[in-house]
């Protein structure tokens, strides 16, 4: 059983690397999954079909196109990549980061989905209540609205995060598959896949990779339940 | 005066344009549904805001359209109570009374916990989910949280309409106590005949986005023509009482009142106990002379104070009792037959007392023939 836990140096980077990216992608989403996620549940305004259009893009486009585009506009000759890189020092392209951006990017539409639709299934009439109750709009926001789409919140990060592990299209064409700095693990797999004699190495880390992805899946049922057991749903 | 109101608002069918003022301890809006009284309590609570149109609160402006002021609904310090009990999933019963309280300036928190769960007897509910209470006890969950923003008014919408009769029964005695021992005056929404009459000290008639009548509930509750076509057989007389003494002998219950004495089965009361009778307009017959050989033990003597036609082939008899206001609805025939003019004395025959008892203990009510 020596050649499946005897991972070279490279093959760790990779796997490494690959939780760091789904961890950050999922994180960094976050908070604008659910910014986004309100605006199209609650929001009325104008523009509204077309920003629901653009954040399931990513979902309709081959994943090539989404990396040419991230390319195009977060490259450092780009326009929003060289203004990034001047005024702040982010470098997206050809570093991990630029995996994570793609990763985010691809997982977006899916976690937002989840997100709005708890969103939706929460009684208005509550938030209703806890304003006349003397709770500031944030506050109802805060105590109310949030602890009651947790379940779906969770369900949306755990999507972006097992799409982040998967992501491979939009990340090679984004920044490449550099070993240590953007080989994530679908990149280092189909490396593999290239070499005479690779086939051990794929092996591996096809194993590794399902490990993760029902890990992330068993967190997140356990997690689920026990949100569900707390909010006592009727 | 502790609530104005002159509002106007679009609504589907029809336009709300309502405007009433009361200082009553329990004001209820009172109509059929679609009437508008929903749409009314939530322009006062701020949920909604109307188009045109002005709210004041114990002498605060919470809504002057011409003056450009809205009050938003979480500073408006208004307690309300919806008729789902709306308690948050997430929190227990502790919390969820602890809610409103949080958000009350320490000031101003004059409502005081302990006083609130022994008022609606809810101490053995504070660790439970919402999600393990009965309908009823959410409900008093509901009223207790809403108390304890320490709120200015108190606005109820429905609050008993999604529970069944035993339930309502059990939280009919708590509002009473919170009407008699807070200072907290209460907007109460209803379309039913009997808790307005039980409950209120004033009543508001809203039909179709207008308010048809307003006053105090005695005076509303006998103009039968005002009452929604299903609910006008409810309608009728109420009746202050305090039971003057128990007749040991046939286990009788004696109680006072201006137009004098009403005899009821004993009730579990002490002697001087308010106790509020409804007096129906149909369970009233009318007498020339004083009735001999009868059954019924109750016959208050009054003059006829007018006579008004009723529907189909019956007329309404107003007879003042001593001051009380009797309602009787008999045919036409028998008017004529007896020749029943304004200015005549007659006695009213009471069939049947509905009595609500203003003791929340016991809570007791019911009705009582003969």
């Amino acid at each position: 059983m020596n050649w499946l836990t005897d991972l070279t140096p490279d093959e760790w980077n990779a796997v490494r690397l690959s939780i760091k990216v789904a961890t950050v992608a999922m994180l960094a989403s976050l908070p604008p999954g659910v910014a986004i996620a309100l605006l199209l549940a609650r929001g009325r305004f104008w523009g509204k079909t077309a920003l629901n259009g653009l954040v399931h893009l990513p979902l309709v486009l081959p994943p090539v196109v989404t990396g040419y585009l991230l390319l195009i506009s977060f490259g450092r000759r780009a326009p929003i990549g060289s203004f990034l890189e001047n005024w702040f020092g982010i470098v997206f392209s050809f570093r991990w980061t630029g995996a994570a951006l793609a990763c985010a990017i691809m997982g977006f539409p899916l976690m937002v989905r989840a997100i709005r639709l708890s969103i939706e299934s929460v009684d208005r009439k509550l938030e209703a209540a806890a304003g006349t109750l003397g709770a500031h709009p944030l506050w109802v926001f805060l105590t109310v609205t949030l602890p009651l789409i947790v379940p779906g919140v969770i369900a949306g990060s755990i999507l972006s995060f097992a799409k982040a592990m998967g992501e491979f299209g939009a990340t090679i064409t984004f920044v490449s598959n550099i070993p240590g700095e953007t080989q994530t693990l679908p990149s280092a797999i189909y490396t593999f896949t290239q070499v005479p004699g690779g086939d051990e190495g794929a092996l591996r880390l096809t194993l590794i990779s399902i490990v993760i992805s029902m890990g992330a899946l068993v967190v997140s049922e356990a997690l689920a339940r026990r949100v569900g057991r707390r909010l006592d749903i009727e | 005066m502790t609530v104005a109101v002159d509002i106007e608002q679009r609504l589907g069918a029809f336009g709300l344009r309502a405007r009433f003022t009361s200082s009553g301890r329990l004001t209820a809006l009172f109509g059929p549904s679609g009437s508008g009284k929903s749409s009314l309590i939530s322009v006062i609570a701020g949920l909604t805001r109307p188009d045109k149109g002005r709210v004041e609160v114990e002498g605060r402006v919470l809504v002057d359209t011409e003056a450009g002021i809205f009050v938003p609904k979480h500073k408006r310090r208004i307690g309300m109570v919806f008729q789902e009990a709306l308690l948050f999933p997430h929190m227990s019963v502790a919390h969820n009374l602890r809610f409103g309280r949080w958000f009350t300036p320490p000031a101003e928190r004059y409502v005081d916990m302990d006083a609130v769960v022994d008022l609606l007897g809810i101490g053995p509910l504070m660790d439970r989910r919402p999600g393990k209470l009965s309908g009823g006890e959410k409900q008093r969950v509901a009223i207790g949280r809403a108390l304890l923003t320490s709120p200015r008014l108190l606005l109820m919408d429905e609050p008993l309409a999604s529970l069944d009769e035993a339930r309502k029964a059990e939280i009919l005695p708590y509002i009473e106590r919170l009407r008699d021992e807070t200072k907290i005056p209460i907007v109460y929404v209803s379309h039913s005949v009997a808790e307005v009459a039980r409950l209120a000290s004033d009543v508001v008639m809203l039909s179709e986005g207008r308010v048809t009548a307003s006053g105090p509930t005695a005076d509303i509750m006998q103009r039968l023509d005002l009452l929604p076509a299903e609910e006008r057989g409810e309608g009728g007389a109420v009746l202050e009482t305090t039971v003057a003494r128990h007749d040991a002998a046939f286990g009788m219950t004696v109680l006072g009142s201006k137009a004098g004495e009403v005899r009821v089965p004993r009730l579990a009361v002490e002697a001087g106990a308010p106790v509020r009778l409804r007096i129906r307009a149909r369970d009233v017959m009318v007498a020339t002379v004083e009735p001999k050989g009868l059954s019924a033990l109750n016959v208050l003597p009054g003059t006829i104070i007018a006579i008004e036609p009723g529907e189909g082939a019956s007329v309404e008899v107003h007879i003042d009792c001593s001051g009380v206001a009797v309602v009787a609805r008999i045919t036409r025939q028998s008017r004529q037959a007896l020749e029943l003019e304004v200015g005549r004395p007659v006695f009213a025959v009471i069939k049947t007392v509905s009595f609500d008892k203003a003791n929340a203990t016991a809570g007791l009510s019911g009705e009582i023939h003969g």
